[in-house]
């Protein structure tokens, strides 16, 4: 069989036609565009294309249109905001074969499913959003040259950490992994958070995560669902890699105590906290962008797996010796809780989990979100990238419906996949079962229900 | 109220009033039954007996056969005992009846000297001599006692605690020797004798340990012996001490606490709500010691100090009727400001203050509120306040002033304050079940002494946060952070939580569109799930959508409320979710097919009417072997329906298998 190529990005740009009307102004439509050396001419066709198909198809729907299928290429459009339209084009998976002598290049057309570009398009505006505003408030404060500096400076460097081969379901769920614990110990931790926020009151929002797993968020669920995003994608993964670069000695991974006898430290704000003269980079986020419009400080504490999150408005910039404090204050106490949860994180880990069956959860009422298909540290899928596509399409096809519905497959490699909906919760299942029927499936994933959700509304 | 601040003891405001000591009058206490005796004139021209109450108040006149010594009536009232010399001790029966002629008791030896005596039962009486102890049985109906038990010791002076029948007497030269006795119903049990240590020993040996400076009380359920012990003047002289000593069963009484009276001179004591009270005459102040609120332990004895700095009693005004004029209509009313800490009072145990020369006989009492802003300490102000009687209103208010602006604590003291609540709260559950469970087993409950005071979950409720909540002058944040606060505690000594608290919060919450909170709180089951809270829920849903899958699952949690389920599903038009649902739980056969049908039809989605009633028509057939609704079912209208839309040749034919 022939190697696939995998899906590239072809293209990535964000225009308002509002901005050059006229003829011979075509260029100022075009806010931004990768790749960035593409002559200005291949850039203005690209988004006239783009500007008359949107007007075109507005004739037939009151949608506006969704995606372009070509051979090569797929493109995915989206108005993030009004006359604001951001497209990505990516290109076909192809496979190079012979037949009868002649190399014939096969298109693998169902490879690329519009509903995970589609997120992650959006996706892609809403980090901007989260850390730059939203474009019609750049233009308000300052201008659009603001805009376009600022587009260039988040996008050229946001394109190349785009893993487009792998994007998969988890982009269109984009969901969270919540801790599970118990009571007393999250009431421990909500308490705590309490006090944060009061002994520092320039702390507006707060939120507390244990590994990559959210325990709670003081910020608003979209917003969260964003930084969440951020964080376990990028700061975290990166704050590690910073890490295991400092101390390179070391043999274990036993964190070092710093002084003060804590293992609390500054993943974003000052990484000595007896050099005053270094604040560190204190990323800005923009929450509440519809309502309030906050602008905050993202000052992120951790002590061994337990992170907070404190997010202080900049209009309150706190000088050093605020560090310090809040260092003192969060570093002992934040170690003791996170030794604790470690305790009972282990607990329930440590079950053998010699399953026949994987399986993705996702709840849109609260983005929960549960996933044995992927693994935990790479987040890239650890099965058959076609049963995984196939869990997108379920996915697309229950999008249209309110229904509680249930669809169950079987792949050519006789492996079942069984997706549920039931209210706002979504089930799928992969079940590796050589020769199985229907029913028997039908009774095994009964079966996984009841022992997975007999403590929710969950319907067979 | 400014007046009441700044003092923490007082005296009871209705003194009980005598006859004051005069050359005529004299005046005897039995701290056994509370009396006050006025003798006048030997008992000739009246003996007025005041008491707790009015049981105990009576007046009588006797012979005078002499000057009166001592004089105390039986616990029953029946048998007055009255001591005129040294050797002997007269009984006049006060039964009616009975005749009135007096009858008398000696002690045994020639050389014998009656000390003093006392009542330990209805007609048990002890007489303490300088050679021991005699114990008698009164018999007032042959005119005789009999005497029952004696033990041989010298003796300097005794103390008696009536409560508990205790009786300690002084022994050796010194008199530091104390034997304590117990009197229980006829008998008497000897209990260890122990030595109290003496700041110096005189040389020749004197009687150093004097009645004056020994009490005996009961202390949180425990009998003290309390030694007043003076210092030596002179440089390094850290003032007087109080030392305690914890009676034991098995073995001599056990030194465990010393009070710090920094001080020296003229002392006497109270104890009052399990404080010891310490009157110093001198400055005129009063010091408290509470042995259970820490103090510093040195591996064999507790040093306290005193709980606050010393501070006077509460000035006294007493009303004073006088004669009445001819002037005024009324008896002319003055008040005069007693004299405190005065030479002429004497102080009983536990806590009673008598002026012989001003006819007065007090309580003392504790005030708490102005012991509120004196401890600034909140942690231990409640610790202090926790061990109280009458505390429970007191901690409440200074729970809600801990909230609110203007005193407000900040939220680790909060925190510490709901802790130490709970945990008196956790141990009175506790007891509470131990109780029942020893009823069960036929225990005798005597052990139970008085518990710690209990602020429970609806005191705090109904004074504390159902107010606090709506101030608006905090915070909503502050609220639930209080709140979580307070539900932790509660989890934390495994209280369940009442449902009142969780609507605060989600009253709270919601206000104040904190949906995405109380979400992420549902989620962890932080807010326990029951039938009203998934109520509240339900009724959330038109401002914040999720909260019906919230209200859902928790209803399937409680798994009793499968009915309600279905109701919400079919008030939601979800006709064939809540026919899987009642499938699924096995109750298909039990359901009103009426509910359903009248739902269906209401949908105006005629396939689904249909479909819902073909179900019921099978689970007729399947239930009474044919398809038809039985009258009782209520459904007619229904079929009538059905036929009128889809024919009558639709309804389900069920031919019996031949």
């Amino acid at each position: 069989m022939a190697t696939r190529s995998c899906i590239t990005l072809y293209n990535f740009f964000i225009y308002n036609s509002n901005f050059g009307p006229r003829e011979g102004e075509e260029h100022k439509k075009i806010l931004f565009f990768h790749p960035p050396d593409a002559s200005i001419d291949t850039k203005i066709k690209a988004v006239g294309l783009c500007e008359a198909l949107v007007k075109f198809t507005e004739t037939f729907s009151d949608q506006p249109c969704e995606s372009l299928h070509t051979l090569k290429t797929r493109q995915v459009f989206f108005q993030a905001e009004k006359d604001f339209w951001m497209v990505i084009t990516v290109t076909i998976p192809r496979s190079e074969s012979e037949k009868d002598g002649q190399p014939i290049t096969e298109y693998h057309e169902e490879d690329v499913q519009d509903s995970v570009f589609r997120a992650v398009l959006e996706q892609s505006y809403k980090m901007f959003k989260l850390f730059m505003g939203t474009f019609t408030n750049i233009i308000e404060k300052t201008n659009l040259d603001q805009l376009i500096y600022r587009m260039d400076h988040f996008y050229s460097r946001y394109l190349g950490t785009l893993r487009l081969s792998q994007a998969d379901i988890m982009e269109v769920e984009n969901g969270i992994h919540f801790l599970p614990l118990d009571k007393n110990t999250y009431l421990r931790i909500q308490c705590f958070i309490n006090l944060i926020e009061a002994t520092f009151s320039q702390v507006k929002y707060t939120a507390f995560l244990y590994n990559d797993q959210l325990v709670w968020s003081g910020l608003e669920q979209d917003d969260m669902r964003v930084l969440y995003k951020y964080l376990t994608t990028s700061l975290f993964p990166s704050s590690l890699e910073t890490e295991l670069k400092e101390s390179p000695k070391t043999g274990g991974p036993l964190p070092q105590m710093t002084s003060s006898s804590h293992y609390g430290k500054y993943v974003t704000g000052p990484p000595n906290l007896s050099d005053p003269s270094n604040c560190g980079r204190i990323p800005h986020i923009y929450v509440n962008t519809d309502s309030k419009y906050e602008e905050l400080n993202l000052i992120v504490y951790r002590a061994l797996s337990a992170t907070v999150c404190l997010m202080v408005e900049t209009s309150n910039i706190p000088g050093f010796e605020w560090y310090r404090s809040i260092d003192s204050f969060l570093g002992p106490q934040l170690s003791s809780l996170a030794s604790d949860i470690s305790e009972q994180y282990n607990k329930r880990t440590s079950v053998p989990s010699e399953q026949q069956y994987k399986y993705i959860y996702f709840n849109h009422m609260n983005l929960a979100q549960k996933t044995t298909i992927h693994n935990r540290k790479t987040l890239s899928a650890i099965i058959n990238p076609e049963i995984i596509r196939l869990i997108a399409d379920i996915n697309a096809d229950f999008d249209k419906t309110v229904d509680d519905v249930e669809t169950v497959m079987k792949t050519m490699l006789d492996c079942w996949v069984v997706g549920k909906k039931s209210d706002q919760r979504e089930f799928y299942v992969v079940i590796n079962q050589k020769n199985a029927n229907l029913i028997e499936i039908n009774e095994e994933v009964k079966r996984l229900c009841s022992t997975h959700f007999n403590n929710i509304f969950f319907l067979d | 109220m400014a007046e009441d601040e700044g003092f923490y003891i007082e005296l009871s405001p209705h003194p009980t009033r005598f006859e004051p000591v005069s050359k005529a009058t004299n005046v005897f206490f039995d701290e056994v039954n509370k009396q006050v005796f006025a003798v006048r004139s030997c008992g000739a021209t009246g003996v007025v007996v005041k008491g707790p109450d009015e049981k105990y108040c009576t007046n009588f006149r006797m012979e005078d056969k002499g000057e009166v010594i001592s004089i105390k009536f039986s616990y029953d009232m029946k048998v007055l005992a009255v001591q005129r010399s040294q050797k002997t001790v007269e009984f006049i029966n006060f039964i009616p009846g009975l005749d009135v002629v007096e009858y008398s008791q000696s002690c045994k030896g020639k050389t014998t000297r009656i000390i003093g005596f006392n009542w330990t039962n209805i007609n048990e009486i002890v007489f303490i001599t300088d050679h021991g102890i005699e114990f008698y049985q009164v018999i007032p109906e042959k005119k005789t006692l009999k005497l029952l038990k004696s033990f041989n010791v010298t003796v300097n002076w005794f103390v008696f605690l009536p409560d508990s029948s205790l009786l300690l007497l002084s022994a050796s030269s010194l008199g530091n020797v104390l034997h304590p006795f117990y009197f229980k119903g006829g008998t008497v049990l000897k209990l260890p004798k122990f030595e109290v240590d003496l700041p110096v020993i005189p040389k020749p040996p004197k009687l150093s340990l004097l009645e004056r400076d020994v009490t005996m009380s009961n202390i949180y359920g425990q009998v003290y012996i309390i030694v007043l012990r003076h210092q030596q003047r002179g440089p390094g002289n850290l003032g007087a001490e109080v030392v305690l000593y914890q009676l034991q069963k098995e073995s001599p009484a056990k030194k465990t606490d010393v009070l710090r009276l920094n001080m020296s001179g003229r002392f006497a004591l109270n104890v009052v709500d399990n404080l010891i009270i310490v009157h110093h005459q001198a400055s005129k102040t009063t010091m408290m010691f509470d042995i259970k609120l820490g103090g510093d332990f040195d591996g064999y004895i507790n040093s306290h100090y005193p709980v606050l700095s010393p501070l006077p009693i509460k000035p006294f005004k007493l009303k004073v009727t006088g004669i009445t004029s001819m002037s005024q209509p009324g008896p002319e009313i003055t008040h005069i400001t007693c004299e405190l800490y005065s030479p002429n009072w004497i102080v009983f145990q536990p806590n009673i203050i008598i002026d012989a020369k001003l006819g007065c006989l007090w309580h003392v009492m504790l005030k708490l509120e102005p012991l509120v802003t004196m401890i600034p300490d909140k942690g231990r102000l409640m610790d202090f306040l926790l061990l109280r009687t009458e505390c429970k209103m007191v901690i409440l208010s200074v729970c809600k002033q801990a909230l609110v602006p203007g005193h407000q604590c900040n939220l680790p003291t909060i925190s510490r304050i709901f802790d130490k609540l709970n945990q008196g709260y956790r141990n009175y559950l506790e007891q509470e079940q131990q109780g029942t469970q020893g009823v069960e087993m036929g225990m005798v409950k005597s052990n139970r002494k008085r518990s710690q005071a209990v602020v429970d979950q609806s005191d705090m409720y109904t004074h504390v946060f159902s107010v606090f909540v709506d101030n608006r002058d905090v915070k909503h944040k502050f609220i639930v952070a209080v709140l979580m606060e307070y539900i932790r505690s509660l989890n934390q000594f495994q209280i369940p939580v009442q449902h009142y608290l969780y609507e605060l919060v989600i009253n709270t919450l919601v206000q104040n569109n904190c949906f995405y909170q109380l979400h992420q709180f549902l989620q962890y089951h932080v807010l326990s799930d029951s039938k009203p809270l998934a109520c509240l829920m339900l009724s959330l849903e038109s401002v914040y959508p999720p909260a019906h899958q919230l209200a859902l699952d928790m209803l399937k949690r409680l798994s009793t409320a499968n009915e309600e389920i279905v109701e919400v599903l079919l008030s939601k038009h979800q006709i064939l979710t809540a026919l899987r649902f009642i499938r699924s739980v096995g109750q298909v056969d039990t359901v009103s097919a009426r509910k359903f049908l009248e739902a269906a039809l209401n949908t105006e989605d005629k396939m689904l009417f249909y479909t819902v009633f073909k179900f019921f028509e099978e689970r007729n057939a399947r239930l009474r072997g044919h398809a038809r609704f039985v009258p009782g079912e209520h459904c007619e209208e229904y079929v009538k329906q059905f036929e009128d839309i889809f024919g009558s040749e639709s309804f389900m034919i069920v031919t019996a298998a031949s």
